[in-house]
Protein backbone atom coordinates (compact mmCIF):
# COMPACT_ATOMS: atom_id res chain seq x y z
CA UNK A 1 0.00 0.00 0.00
CA UNK A 2 1.46 3.16 -0.65
CA UNK A 3 2.13 5.85 2.45
CA UNK A 4 -0.61 7.43 4.04
CA UNK A 5 -1.60 11.04 2.52
CA UNK A 6 1.79 13.19 2.17
CA UNK A 7 2.41 16.25 3.60
CA UNK A 8 0.51 18.66 1.28
CA UNK A 9 0.94 22.33 1.10
CA UNK A 10 -0.59 24.80 3.12
CA UNK A 11 -3.81 25.41 2.32
CA UNK A 12 -6.09 26.59 5.27
CA UNK A 13 -3.18 29.46 5.75
CA UNK A 14 -4.90 32.68 6.60
CA UNK A 15 -6.29 34.57 3.01
CA UNK A 16 -8.59 32.02 0.85
CA UNK A 17 -8.94 33.44 -2.56
CA UNK A 18 -12.47 33.16 -4.22
CA UNK A 19 -12.54 29.43 -4.89
CA UNK A 20 -14.22 28.72 -8.60
CA UNK A 21 -14.63 24.61 -7.12
CA UNK A 22 -14.97 24.00 -3.55
CA UNK A 23 -15.34 20.16 -2.05
CA UNK A 24 -15.83 18.84 1.44
CA UNK A 25 -15.53 15.19 1.54
CA UNK A 26 -16.71 14.25 -1.51
CA UNK A 27 -17.82 10.69 -1.44
CA UNK A 28 -19.05 8.33 -4.90
CA UNK A 29 -19.53 4.61 -4.73
CA UNK A 30 -21.09 2.57 -7.86
CA UNK A 31 -22.50 -0.56 -5.92
CA UNK A 32 -19.88 -1.60 -3.39
CA UNK A 33 -16.80 -0.29 -5.13
CA UNK A 34 -16.05 3.31 -3.83
CA UNK A 35 -14.77 5.47 -6.70
CA UNK A 36 -14.30 8.71 -4.66
CA UNK A 37 -13.90 8.61 -0.66
CA UNK A 38 -13.89 11.84 0.70
CA UNK A 39 -12.40 14.50 -1.51
CA UNK A 40 -11.42 17.75 -0.52
CA UNK A 41 -10.55 20.44 -3.14
CA UNK A 42 -10.19 24.13 -3.30
CA UNK A 43 -9.55 25.60 -6.52
CA UNK A 44 -8.63 29.57 -7.15
CA UNK A 45 -10.63 31.51 -9.70
CA UNK A 46 -8.82 31.89 -12.19
CA UNK A 47 -6.55 29.54 -12.45
CA UNK A 48 -5.69 25.76 -13.60
CA UNK A 49 -5.94 22.81 -11.62
CA UNK A 50 -4.84 19.13 -13.05
CA UNK A 51 -6.27 15.89 -11.13
CA UNK A 52 -3.90 13.36 -12.13
CA UNK A 53 -4.46 9.62 -11.72
CA UNK A 54 -4.14 6.53 -13.62
CA UNK A 55 -6.98 4.58 -14.90
CA UNK A 56 -10.16 4.39 -12.96
CA UNK A 57 -8.69 6.28 -10.11
CA UNK A 58 -12.37 8.75 -10.22
CA UNK A 59 -11.36 11.33 -12.17
CA UNK A 60 -13.88 11.24 -14.36
CA UNK A 61 -16.24 10.83 -11.63
CA UNK A 62 -14.94 13.56 -9.64
CA UNK A 63 -15.88 15.81 -12.64
CA UNK A 64 -18.71 14.45 -13.34
CA UNK A 65 -19.98 15.67 -9.93
CA UNK A 66 -18.54 19.06 -10.36
CA UNK A 67 -20.46 19.29 -13.55
CA UNK A 68 -24.33 18.55 -12.31
CA UNK A 69 -24.22 15.00 -14.45
CA UNK A 70 -24.25 12.39 -11.43
CA UNK A 71 -24.84 13.36 -7.96
CA UNK A 72 -22.37 12.30 -5.06
CA UNK A 73 -23.38 10.02 -2.41
CA UNK A 74 -21.84 12.31 0.58
CA UNK A 75 -20.07 15.08 0.98
CA UNK A 76 -20.14 18.75 -0.45
CA UNK A 77 -19.25 20.79 -3.20
CA UNK A 78 -19.26 24.16 -4.29
CA UNK A 79 -18.98 25.50 -8.25
CA UNK A 80 -19.06 28.93 -9.08
CA UNK A 81 -20.81 29.21 -5.50
CA UNK A 82 -23.68 27.34 -6.05
CA UNK A 83 -24.12 24.09 -4.18
CA UNK A 84 -24.10 21.56 -7.25
CA UNK A 85 -26.87 19.26 -5.85
CA UNK A 86 -29.12 22.30 -4.19
CA UNK A 87 -28.87 24.34 -7.07
CA UNK A 88 -27.81 22.64 -10.21
CA UNK A 89 -28.78 25.42 -12.64
CA UNK A 90 -26.64 27.77 -10.72
CA UNK A 91 -23.48 25.91 -11.46
CA UNK A 92 -24.72 24.73 -15.17
CA UNK A 93 -24.87 28.49 -15.90
CA UNK A 94 -21.14 29.20 -15.19
CA UNK A 95 -19.30 26.17 -16.48
CA UNK A 96 -18.50 24.33 -19.75
CA UNK A 97 -17.75 20.82 -19.95
CA UNK A 98 -16.01 19.07 -22.12
CA UNK A 99 -15.63 15.25 -21.39
CA UNK A 100 -13.47 12.47 -22.27
CA UNK A 101 -16.19 11.14 -25.26
CA UNK A 102 -16.82 13.50 -27.56
CA UNK A 103 -19.74 15.56 -26.99
CA UNK A 104 -20.96 16.86 -30.35
CA UNK A 105 -23.62 15.62 -32.40
CA UNK A 106 -22.41 13.69 -35.10
CA UNK A 107 -25.44 13.75 -37.44
CA UNK A 108 -25.26 17.28 -37.74
CA UNK A 109 -22.73 19.84 -39.09
CA UNK A 110 -19.80 21.33 -37.19
CA UNK A 111 -21.47 24.52 -37.76
CA UNK A 112 -25.01 23.53 -37.29
CA UNK A 113 -23.64 22.05 -33.57
CA UNK A 114 -22.36 25.41 -32.87
CA UNK A 115 -25.51 27.03 -33.41
CA UNK A 116 -27.23 24.05 -31.19
CA UNK A 117 -25.13 25.54 -28.59
CA UNK A 118 -25.94 29.17 -29.41
CA UNK A 119 -29.70 28.39 -29.53
CA UNK A 120 -29.44 26.47 -26.10
CA UNK A 121 -27.81 29.83 -24.67
CA UNK A 122 -30.53 31.78 -25.90
CA UNK A 123 -28.57 34.33 -27.78
CA UNK A 124 -29.90 36.06 -30.77
CA UNK A 125 -29.85 35.04 -34.10
CA UNK A 126 -27.03 37.25 -34.75
CA UNK A 127 -25.22 36.90 -31.87
CA UNK A 128 -25.41 32.68 -32.37
CA UNK A 129 -24.01 33.45 -36.04
CA UNK A 130 -21.57 35.88 -35.05
CA UNK A 131 -20.07 33.90 -32.04
CA UNK A 132 -20.26 30.94 -34.52
CA UNK A 133 -18.44 32.08 -37.09
CA UNK A 134 -15.76 33.37 -35.22
CA UNK A 135 -14.83 30.08 -32.41
CA UNK A 136 -14.96 27.95 -36.10
CA UNK A 137 -12.59 30.28 -37.21
CA UNK A 138 -10.25 30.48 -34.00
CA UNK A 139 -10.56 26.95 -33.94
CA UNK A 140 -9.34 26.35 -37.37
CA UNK A 141 -13.18 24.23 -38.32
CA UNK A 142 -14.04 26.40 -41.13
CA UNK A 143 -13.46 24.14 -44.20
CA UNK A 144 -15.35 21.61 -42.45
CA UNK A 145 -18.07 23.88 -41.09
CA UNK A 146 -20.44 22.28 -43.51
CA UNK A 147 -19.59 18.56 -42.96
CA UNK A 148 -21.04 16.38 -40.53
CA UNK A 149 -19.08 16.02 -37.48
CA UNK A 150 -19.06 11.91 -37.93
CA UNK A 151 -17.09 12.75 -40.61
CA UNK A 152 -14.55 14.58 -38.41
CA UNK A 153 -10.99 13.36 -37.02
CA UNK A 154 -10.30 12.92 -33.64
CA UNK A 155 -8.37 16.18 -33.10
CA UNK A 156 -11.29 17.97 -35.16
CA UNK A 157 -13.85 16.52 -33.37
CA UNK A 158 -12.22 17.82 -29.63
CA UNK A 159 -11.50 21.10 -31.33
CA UNK A 160 -15.05 21.05 -32.44
CA UNK A 161 -16.17 19.70 -28.65
CA UNK A 162 -14.21 22.41 -26.94
CA UNK A 163 -15.54 25.31 -29.02
CA UNK A 164 -19.06 24.44 -28.11
CA UNK A 165 -18.14 24.22 -24.72
CA UNK A 166 -16.89 27.78 -25.74
CA UNK A 167 -20.37 29.13 -26.61
CA UNK A 168 -21.53 30.32 -23.65
CA UNK A 169 -18.60 32.00 -22.55
CA UNK A 170 -18.46 29.75 -19.16
CA UNK A 171 -16.27 31.12 -16.68
CA UNK A 172 -15.50 27.23 -14.94
CA UNK A 173 -14.13 24.92 -18.12
CA UNK A 174 -14.23 21.50 -17.30
CA UNK A 175 -11.92 19.10 -19.66
CA UNK A 176 -11.69 15.51 -18.76
CA UNK A 177 -8.85 14.11 -20.65
CA UNK A 178 -9.02 16.71 -23.24
CA UNK A 179 -5.81 15.49 -25.36
CA UNK A 180 -6.19 11.41 -24.57
CA UNK A 181 -6.22 9.96 -28.10
CA UNK A 182 -4.85 13.00 -30.20
CA UNK A 183 -1.33 12.72 -31.80
CA UNK A 184 1.57 14.86 -30.80
CA UNK A 185 0.88 17.77 -33.06
CA UNK A 186 -2.87 18.18 -31.84
CA UNK A 187 -1.94 17.95 -28.31
CA UNK A 188 -0.12 21.22 -28.76
CA UNK A 189 -2.38 22.98 -29.66
CA UNK A 190 -4.60 21.57 -27.43
CA UNK A 191 -2.19 23.12 -24.76
CA UNK A 192 -1.82 26.17 -26.41
CA UNK A 193 -5.59 26.59 -26.67
CA UNK A 194 -5.91 25.63 -22.69
CA UNK A 195 -3.31 28.71 -21.70
CA UNK A 196 -5.56 31.11 -23.84
CA UNK A 197 -8.50 29.98 -21.71
CA UNK A 198 -6.43 30.97 -18.93
CA UNK A 199 -4.68 34.77 -19.96
CA UNK A 200 -8.62 34.63 -20.38
CA UNK A 201 -9.68 34.74 -16.30
CA UNK A 202 -11.17 31.46 -17.13
CA UNK A 203 -10.85 28.48 -14.51
CA UNK A 204 -9.55 24.90 -15.89
CA UNK A 205 -10.56 22.07 -14.47
CA UNK A 206 -8.34 19.69 -16.17
CA UNK A 207 -7.97 15.58 -15.47
CA UNK A 208 -5.44 13.34 -17.47
CA UNK A 209 -3.15 11.00 -16.83
CA UNK A 210 -0.54 12.46 -18.81
CA UNK A 211 2.47 13.69 -16.38
CA UNK A 212 3.77 16.00 -18.70
CA UNK A 213 0.79 17.67 -19.13
CA UNK A 214 -0.02 18.76 -15.99
CA UNK A 215 3.11 20.04 -15.32
CA UNK A 216 2.80 21.96 -18.54
CA UNK A 217 -0.32 23.15 -17.85
CA UNK A 218 -1.50 22.98 -14.06
CA UNK A 219 -0.80 25.92 -11.42
CA UNK A 220 -1.85 23.06 -8.98
CA UNK A 221 -1.78 19.42 -9.55
CA UNK A 222 -4.15 16.83 -7.22
CA UNK A 223 -2.69 13.44 -7.25
CA UNK A 224 -6.11 11.18 -7.46
CA UNK A 225 -5.59 7.36 -6.37
CA UNK A 226 -7.85 4.97 -5.33
CA UNK A 227 -10.74 7.62 -4.57
CA UNK A 228 -8.24 9.54 -2.17
CA UNK A 229 -6.09 12.84 -3.08
CA UNK A 230 -2.53 11.05 -2.73
CA UNK A 231 -1.15 14.22 -2.56
CA UNK A 232 -1.71 18.10 -3.51
CA UNK A 233 0.61 21.15 -4.79
CA UNK A 234 2.68 22.60 -7.54
CA UNK A 235 4.44 21.03 -9.91
CA UNK A 236 7.50 21.87 -8.00
CA UNK A 237 6.12 20.71 -4.35
CA UNK A 238 5.25 17.26 -5.64
CA UNK A 239 8.41 16.93 -6.85
CA UNK A 240 10.11 17.89 -3.37
CA UNK A 241 7.61 15.40 -1.80
CA UNK A 242 10.14 11.99 -3.41
CA UNK A 243 13.90 12.06 -3.09
CA UNK A 244 14.93 10.51 -6.05
CA UNK A 245 17.77 12.95 -7.52
CA UNK A 246 20.69 11.04 -8.65
CA UNK A 247 24.10 10.72 -10.61
CA UNK A 248 24.38 7.44 -12.69
CA UNK A 249 27.48 6.27 -13.56
CA UNK A 250 27.54 3.53 -16.26
CA UNK A 251 30.78 1.51 -17.10
CA UNK A 252 31.17 -1.35 -20.06
CA UNK A 253 34.38 -2.84 -18.13
CA UNK A 254 33.10 -4.81 -15.37
CA UNK A 255 36.32 -4.61 -13.52
CA UNK A 256 36.19 -0.83 -13.96
CA UNK A 257 32.97 -1.11 -12.22
CA UNK A 258 34.10 -3.18 -9.46
CA UNK A 259 36.98 -1.39 -8.77
CA UNK A 260 34.60 1.83 -9.13
CA UNK A 261 31.66 0.20 -6.91
CA UNK A 262 34.61 -0.56 -3.86
CA UNK A 263 35.74 2.77 -4.08
CA UNK A 264 32.31 4.34 -3.69
CA UNK A 265 31.16 2.27 -0.72
CA UNK A 266 27.83 4.36 0.10
CA UNK A 267 26.49 4.34 -3.45
CA UNK A 268 23.71 2.02 -5.01
CA UNK A 269 24.83 -0.69 -7.19
CA UNK A 270 22.62 -1.99 -10.11
CA UNK A 271 25.08 -5.13 -10.86
CA UNK A 272 23.26 -5.91 -13.90
CA UNK A 273 23.31 -2.97 -15.75
CA UNK A 274 26.73 -2.29 -13.77
CA UNK A 275 25.70 1.17 -13.26
CA UNK A 276 26.15 2.93 -9.53
CA UNK A 277 23.58 6.00 -8.51
CA UNK A 278 25.15 8.61 -6.00
CA UNK A 279 22.23 10.43 -4.61
CA UNK A 280 22.13 13.94 -5.78
CA UNK A 281 20.36 17.48 -5.75
CA UNK A 282 21.53 17.67 -9.27
CA UNK A 283 22.92 21.16 -8.68
CA UNK A 284 25.87 22.43 -10.50
CA UNK A 285 27.65 22.85 -7.23
CA UNK A 286 26.90 19.19 -5.94
CA UNK A 287 27.96 18.18 -9.55
CA UNK A 288 31.64 19.50 -9.34
CA UNK A 289 31.89 18.02 -5.94
CA UNK A 290 31.30 14.42 -7.26
CA UNK A 291 33.56 14.85 -10.13
CA UNK A 292 36.22 15.88 -7.81
CA UNK A 293 35.63 13.09 -5.66
CA UNK A 294 35.42 10.62 -8.98
CA UNK A 295 38.99 12.42 -10.03
CA UNK A 296 40.88 12.05 -6.62
CA UNK A 297 39.93 8.17 -6.86
CA UNK A 298 40.30 8.02 -10.35
CA UNK A 299 37.19 6.33 -11.39
CA UNK A 300 35.94 7.48 -14.98
CA UNK A 301 32.98 6.35 -16.48
CA UNK A 302 31.82 5.82 -19.79
CA UNK A 303 28.64 7.75 -19.34
CA UNK A 304 27.29 9.80 -16.54
CA UNK A 305 23.32 11.12 -16.26
CA UNK A 306 21.72 13.49 -13.94
CA UNK A 307 18.38 12.41 -12.98
CA UNK A 308 16.45 15.04 -11.71
CA UNK A 309 12.84 13.79 -10.39
CA UNK A 310 9.94 14.58 -12.60
CA UNK A 311 6.32 13.99 -11.94
CA UNK A 312 6.74 10.58 -13.42
CA UNK A 313 8.68 9.36 -9.84
CA UNK A 314 5.68 11.25 -7.66
CA UNK A 315 2.92 9.57 -9.65
CA UNK A 316 4.59 5.83 -9.50
CA UNK A 317 5.70 6.57 -5.80
CA UNK A 318 2.28 8.08 -4.93
CA UNK A 319 0.27 5.09 -7.35
CA UNK A 320 2.46 2.45 -6.78
CA UNK A 321 -0.41 -0.07 -5.50
CA UNK A 322 -2.10 0.19 -9.04
CA UNK A 323 1.12 -0.03 -11.28
CA UNK A 324 3.61 -2.47 -11.34
CA UNK A 325 6.81 -1.89 -10.40
CA UNK A 326 8.17 1.45 -11.13
CA UNK A 327 11.98 0.66 -10.76
CA UNK A 328 11.90 -0.36 -14.67
CA UNK A 329 11.22 3.31 -15.42
CA UNK A 330 12.88 5.20 -12.52
CA UNK A 331 16.06 3.82 -14.09
CA UNK A 332 15.95 5.26 -17.57
CA UNK A 333 18.54 8.03 -18.03
CA UNK A 334 17.38 11.18 -18.43
CA UNK A 335 18.61 14.11 -19.72
CA UNK A 336 21.01 16.56 -17.75
CA UNK A 337 18.84 19.43 -16.59
CA UNK B 1 -36.73 34.04 -18.32
CA UNK B 2 -39.62 32.17 -17.58
CA UNK B 3 -40.24 28.56 -16.96
CA UNK B 4 -42.86 28.82 -19.57
CA UNK B 5 -41.02 30.88 -22.24
CA UNK B 6 -37.65 28.69 -21.26
CA UNK B 7 -39.23 25.15 -21.80
CA UNK B 8 -40.67 26.27 -25.38
CA UNK B 9 -37.82 28.00 -26.78
CA UNK B 10 -35.57 24.73 -25.20
CA UNK B 11 -37.93 22.43 -26.98
CA UNK B 12 -38.18 24.12 -29.91
CA UNK B 13 -34.71 24.24 -30.38
CA UNK B 14 -34.45 20.36 -29.57
CA UNK B 15 -37.48 19.91 -31.89
CA UNK B 16 -35.02 21.77 -34.87
CA UNK B 17 -32.28 19.56 -33.99
CA UNK B 18 -34.81 16.64 -34.29
CA UNK B 19 -36.19 17.92 -38.07
CA UNK B 20 -32.73 18.17 -39.17
CA UNK B 21 -31.63 14.46 -38.12
CA UNK B 22 -35.02 13.83 -40.23
CA UNK B 23 -34.31 15.85 -43.45
CA UNK B 24 -30.90 14.73 -43.19
CA UNK B 25 -31.79 10.50 -42.89
CA UNK B 26 -35.01 10.46 -45.05
CA UNK B 27 -34.41 6.75 -45.36
CA UNK B 28 -35.02 5.96 -41.52
CA UNK B 29 -38.47 7.76 -41.92
CA UNK B 30 -39.07 5.88 -45.31
CA UNK B 31 -38.21 2.42 -44.36
CA UNK B 32 -40.77 2.50 -41.43
CA UNK B 33 -43.77 3.32 -44.02
CA UNK B 34 -42.68 -0.05 -46.04
CA UNK B 35 -44.18 -2.61 -43.47
CA UNK B 36 -47.67 -0.58 -43.51
CA UNK B 37 -47.96 -0.25 -47.29
CA UNK B 38 -46.82 -3.74 -47.94
CA UNK B 39 -49.52 -4.71 -45.60
CA UNK B 40 -52.13 -2.74 -47.02
CA UNK B 41 -51.23 -3.89 -50.41
CA UNK B 42 -51.76 -7.45 -49.08
CA UNK B 43 -54.30 -7.66 -47.33
CA UNK B 44 -56.42 -5.30 -50.03
CA UNK B 45 -54.97 -7.48 -53.14
CA UNK B 46 -54.21 -10.76 -52.03
CA UNK B 47 -56.45 -11.57 -49.17
CA UNK B 48 -58.95 -8.84 -50.00
CA UNK B 49 -61.05 -11.19 -51.39
CA UNK B 50 -61.50 -14.41 -49.08
CA UNK B 51 -61.91 -11.27 -45.83
CA UNK B 52 -64.65 -9.98 -47.44
CA UNK B 53 -66.71 -12.66 -47.87
CA UNK B 54 -65.91 -14.08 -44.94
CA UNK B 55 -66.65 -10.94 -42.67
CA UNK B 56 -69.89 -10.06 -44.95
CA UNK B 57 -70.77 -13.37 -45.16
CA UNK B 58 -71.48 -13.06 -48.75
CA UNK B 59 -69.98 -12.31 -52.14
CA UNK B 60 -66.39 -10.48 -52.21
CA UNK B 61 -66.13 -7.01 -52.26
CA UNK B 62 -62.61 -6.04 -52.05
CA UNK B 63 -63.33 -2.38 -52.25
CA UNK B 64 -65.37 -2.42 -48.91
CA UNK B 65 -62.82 -4.67 -47.08
CA UNK B 66 -60.54 -1.98 -48.63
CA UNK B 67 -62.39 0.59 -46.84
CA UNK B 68 -62.92 -2.00 -43.63
CA UNK B 69 -58.87 -2.02 -43.54
CA UNK B 70 -57.27 1.72 -44.32
CA UNK B 71 -58.21 2.86 -40.61
CA UNK B 72 -55.93 0.10 -39.14
CA UNK B 73 -53.67 0.20 -41.41
CA UNK B 74 -53.10 4.08 -40.10
CA UNK B 75 -52.88 2.92 -36.72
CA UNK B 76 -49.92 0.35 -37.82
CA UNK B 77 -47.99 3.23 -39.38
CA UNK B 78 -48.19 5.08 -36.28
CA UNK B 79 -47.45 2.23 -34.67
CA UNK B 80 -44.19 1.66 -36.60
CA UNK B 81 -43.45 4.96 -36.73
CA UNK B 82 -43.47 5.09 -33.00
CA UNK B 83 -40.86 2.03 -32.98
CA UNK B 84 -38.37 4.32 -34.70
CA UNK B 85 -38.59 6.92 -32.01
CA UNK B 86 -37.91 4.59 -29.48
CA UNK B 87 -34.65 3.64 -31.62
CA UNK B 88 -33.45 6.62 -32.41
CA UNK B 89 -34.11 7.85 -28.38
CA UNK B 90 -32.07 4.92 -27.60
CA UNK B 91 -29.54 6.27 -29.93
CA UNK B 92 -29.43 9.54 -29.24
CA UNK B 93 -29.08 8.73 -25.38
CA UNK B 94 -25.86 7.05 -26.02
CA UNK B 95 -24.57 10.20 -27.46
CA UNK B 96 -22.02 11.93 -25.76
CA UNK B 97 -23.96 15.47 -27.00
CA UNK B 98 -26.69 14.39 -24.26
CA UNK B 99 -24.25 14.54 -21.48
CA UNK B 100 -23.25 17.96 -23.00
CA UNK B 101 -27.33 18.43 -22.85
CA UNK B 102 -27.47 17.75 -19.01
CA UNK B 103 -24.69 20.10 -18.19
CA UNK B 104 -26.21 23.35 -19.48
CA UNK B 105 -28.77 25.86 -17.76
CA UNK B 106 -31.49 24.55 -20.31
CA UNK B 107 -35.26 23.26 -19.55
CA UNK B 108 -34.27 19.34 -18.59
CA UNK B 109 -36.84 17.76 -20.66
CA UNK B 110 -36.65 19.69 -23.97
CA UNK B 111 -34.51 17.07 -24.95
CA UNK B 112 -37.62 14.13 -24.30
CA UNK B 113 -40.13 16.92 -25.66
CA UNK B 114 -38.02 17.64 -29.27
CA UNK B 115 -38.37 14.14 -29.59
CA UNK B 116 -41.98 13.39 -28.89
CA UNK B 117 -42.83 16.75 -30.95
CA UNK B 118 -41.11 15.39 -33.80
CA UNK B 119 -42.42 11.93 -33.97
CA UNK B 120 -45.76 13.09 -34.12
CA UNK B 121 -44.92 15.45 -37.01
CA UNK B 122 -43.16 12.42 -38.60
CA UNK B 123 -46.75 10.19 -37.59
CA UNK B 124 -48.52 12.38 -38.97
CA UNK B 125 -46.82 12.66 -42.00
CA UNK B 126 -46.66 9.11 -42.37
CA UNK B 127 -50.14 9.12 -41.87
CA UNK B 128 -50.89 10.85 -45.23
CA UNK B 129 -48.19 9.23 -47.41
CA UNK B 130 -50.04 5.96 -46.48
CA UNK B 131 -53.19 7.57 -46.67
CA UNK B 132 -52.56 8.58 -50.21
CA UNK B 133 -51.20 5.11 -51.66
CA UNK B 134 -54.86 3.91 -49.81
CA UNK B 135 -56.61 6.84 -51.70
CA UNK B 136 -54.61 6.01 -54.79
CA UNK B 137 -55.57 2.70 -54.63
CA UNK B 138 -59.16 3.04 -54.17
CA UNK B 139 -59.92 4.33 -50.67
CA UNK B 140 -63.21 6.91 -50.45
CA UNK B 141 -64.76 8.06 -47.63
CA UNK B 142 -67.34 10.17 -49.27
CA UNK B 143 -69.78 10.58 -46.20
CA UNK B 144 -67.72 11.56 -43.80
CA UNK B 145 -68.21 15.84 -43.01
CA UNK B 146 -65.33 17.42 -42.36
CA UNK B 147 -66.02 17.99 -38.66
CA UNK B 148 -65.37 14.22 -39.02
CA UNK B 149 -62.67 14.27 -40.84
CA UNK B 150 -61.16 16.48 -38.47
CA UNK B 151 -61.97 14.65 -35.50
CA UNK B 152 -60.36 11.31 -37.18
CA UNK B 153 -57.19 13.42 -37.75
CA UNK B 154 -57.44 14.70 -34.12
CA UNK B 155 -57.57 11.32 -32.45
CA UNK B 156 -54.64 10.09 -35.10
CA UNK B 157 -52.37 12.61 -33.48
CA UNK B 158 -53.64 12.06 -30.04
CA UNK B 159 -52.87 8.05 -30.67
CA UNK B 160 -49.25 8.98 -32.00
CA UNK B 161 -48.84 11.10 -28.66
CA UNK B 162 -49.83 8.62 -26.57
CA UNK B 163 -47.47 6.14 -28.32
CA UNK B 164 -44.36 8.31 -28.85
CA UNK B 165 -44.09 8.74 -24.76
CA UNK B 166 -44.35 5.20 -24.17
CA UNK B 167 -41.97 4.56 -27.34
CA UNK B 168 -39.43 7.20 -25.63
CA UNK B 169 -40.07 5.51 -22.47
CA UNK B 170 -39.25 1.96 -24.29
CA UNK B 171 -36.23 3.76 -25.88
CA UNK B 172 -34.65 4.92 -22.59
CA UNK B 173 -34.95 2.15 -20.59
CA UNK B 174 -33.21 0.59 -23.54
CA UNK B 175 -29.17 0.00 -23.48
CA UNK B 176 -28.86 0.31 -27.05
CA UNK B 177 -30.77 0.90 -30.09
CA UNK B 178 -31.09 -2.93 -31.02
CA UNK B 179 -32.66 -3.36 -27.85
CA UNK B 180 -34.72 -0.54 -27.97
CA UNK B 181 -36.13 -1.98 -31.70
CA UNK B 182 -37.12 -5.35 -29.76
CA UNK B 183 -38.72 -3.55 -26.85
CA UNK B 184 -40.96 -1.71 -28.83
CA UNK B 185 -41.86 -4.49 -31.26
CA UNK B 186 -45.28 -4.81 -29.14
CA UNK B 187 -46.44 -0.81 -30.74
CA UNK B 188 -46.61 -2.72 -34.20
CA UNK B 189 -47.93 -6.78 -32.97
CA UNK B 190 -50.88 -5.00 -30.78
CA UNK B 191 -52.71 -3.13 -33.58
CA UNK B 192 -52.27 -6.65 -35.33
CA UNK B 193 -54.11 -8.20 -32.83
CA UNK B 194 -56.68 -5.82 -32.76
CA UNK B 195 -59.96 -4.78 -35.36
CA UNK B 196 -57.70 -4.13 -37.70
CA UNK B 197 -57.93 -6.93 -40.06
CA UNK B 198 -61.17 -9.30 -38.62
CA UNK B 199 -64.11 -7.81 -36.19
CA UNK B 200 -63.62 -8.57 -33.11
CA UNK B 201 -67.25 -10.70 -33.41
CA UNK B 202 -65.56 -13.00 -36.55
CA UNK B 203 -62.71 -14.07 -33.79
CA UNK B 204 -62.49 -17.33 -31.73
CA UNK B 205 -63.84 -16.75 -28.24
CA UNK B 206 -60.76 -17.19 -26.31
CA UNK B 207 -58.95 -14.78 -28.39
CA UNK B 208 -61.47 -11.87 -28.09
CA UNK B 209 -60.53 -10.33 -25.15
CA UNK B 210 -57.02 -9.75 -26.02
CA UNK B 211 -58.44 -7.65 -29.35
CA UNK B 212 -60.92 -6.07 -26.81
CA UNK B 213 -59.02 -4.65 -24.07
CA UNK B 214 -56.31 -2.72 -25.89
CA UNK B 215 -55.79 0.85 -26.86
CA UNK B 216 -55.77 -0.14 -30.91
CA UNK B 217 -59.34 -1.69 -30.97
CA UNK B 218 -61.49 1.29 -29.55
CA UNK B 219 -59.15 4.20 -31.80
CA UNK B 220 -59.81 2.02 -34.83
CA UNK B 221 -63.43 1.31 -34.45
CA UNK B 222 -63.39 4.96 -33.71
CA UNK B 223 -61.88 6.31 -37.14
CA UNK B 224 -63.89 3.74 -38.85
CA UNK B 225 -67.48 5.11 -37.31
CA UNK B 226 -65.76 9.10 -38.36
CA UNK B 227 -64.92 8.27 -41.75
CA UNK B 228 -66.98 5.37 -42.75
CA UNK B 229 -69.99 5.79 -40.26
CA UNK B 230 -70.10 2.62 -38.64
CA UNK B 231 -71.81 2.74 -34.90
CA UNK B 232 -69.03 4.38 -32.66
CA UNK B 233 -71.04 3.64 -29.34
CA UNK B 234 -68.48 3.52 -26.11
CA UNK B 235 -65.24 3.18 -28.22
CA UNK B 236 -64.87 6.93 -29.12
CA UNK B 237 -64.11 7.80 -25.40
CA UNK B 238 -62.29 4.54 -24.52
CA UNK B 239 -60.03 5.56 -27.36
CA UNK B 240 -59.81 8.57 -25.59
CA UNK B 241 -58.89 7.71 -21.81
CA UNK B 242 -56.73 4.92 -23.44
CA UNK B 243 -54.60 7.82 -25.21
CA UNK B 244 -54.69 10.38 -22.26
CA UNK B 245 -53.81 7.56 -20.04
CA UNK B 246 -51.06 6.08 -22.09
CA UNK B 247 -49.37 9.79 -22.21
CA UNK B 248 -49.71 10.21 -19.03
CA UNK B 249 -48.18 6.81 -17.87
CA UNK B 250 -45.74 7.14 -21.08
CA UNK B 251 -44.80 11.06 -19.96
CA UNK B 252 -44.12 10.21 -15.54
CA UNK B 253 -42.13 6.68 -17.02
CA UNK B 254 -39.70 8.98 -19.44
CA UNK B 255 -39.70 12.00 -17.00
CA UNK B 256 -38.51 9.69 -14.31
CA UNK B 257 -35.84 7.50 -16.02
CA UNK B 258 -34.39 10.79 -18.08
CA UNK B 259 -33.87 12.33 -13.77
CA UNK B 260 -31.73 9.18 -12.98
CA UNK B 261 -28.19 9.61 -13.20
CA UNK B 262 -26.28 8.66 -15.99
CA UNK B 263 -24.00 5.70 -16.12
Amino acid sequence: MPSSVMPTTSRSDGHPSPAAVSTIGLRKSYGDKTVLDGIDLHIPAGSVFALLGPNGAGKTTAVKILSTLVSADGGQAQVAGHDVAAAPDGVRAAIGVTGQFSAVDGLITGEENMLLMADLHHLSKREGRRVTAELLERFDLVEAAKKPAQSYSGGMKRRLDIAMTLVGDPRIIFLDEPTTGLDPRSRHNMWQIIRELVSDGVTVFLTTQYLEEADELADRIAVLNDGRIAAEGTAEELKRLIPGGHVRLRFCDPSAYRSAAEALREVTRDDEALALQIPSDGSQRELRSILDWLDSLGIEADELTVHTPDLDDVFFALTSSTVPSPRGRRDQPKDAR
Amino acid sequence: MSTLSLTLRDSSTMLRRNLLHMRRYPSLTLNLLLTPVMMLLLFAYVFGDVMSAGITGGGADRSRYLAYLVPGILMLTIGGTTIGSAVSVAMDMTEGIIARFRTMAIHRGSVLIGHVVGSVLQCLMSVVLVGAVAVAIGFRAKDATALEWLLAVGLLALVSLSLTWIAVGMGLSSPNAEAAGNNALPLMILPLLSSAFVPVDAMPGWFRPIAEYQPFTPAIETVRGLLLGTEIGHNGWLAVAWCLGLTALGYLWSRSLFGRDPK
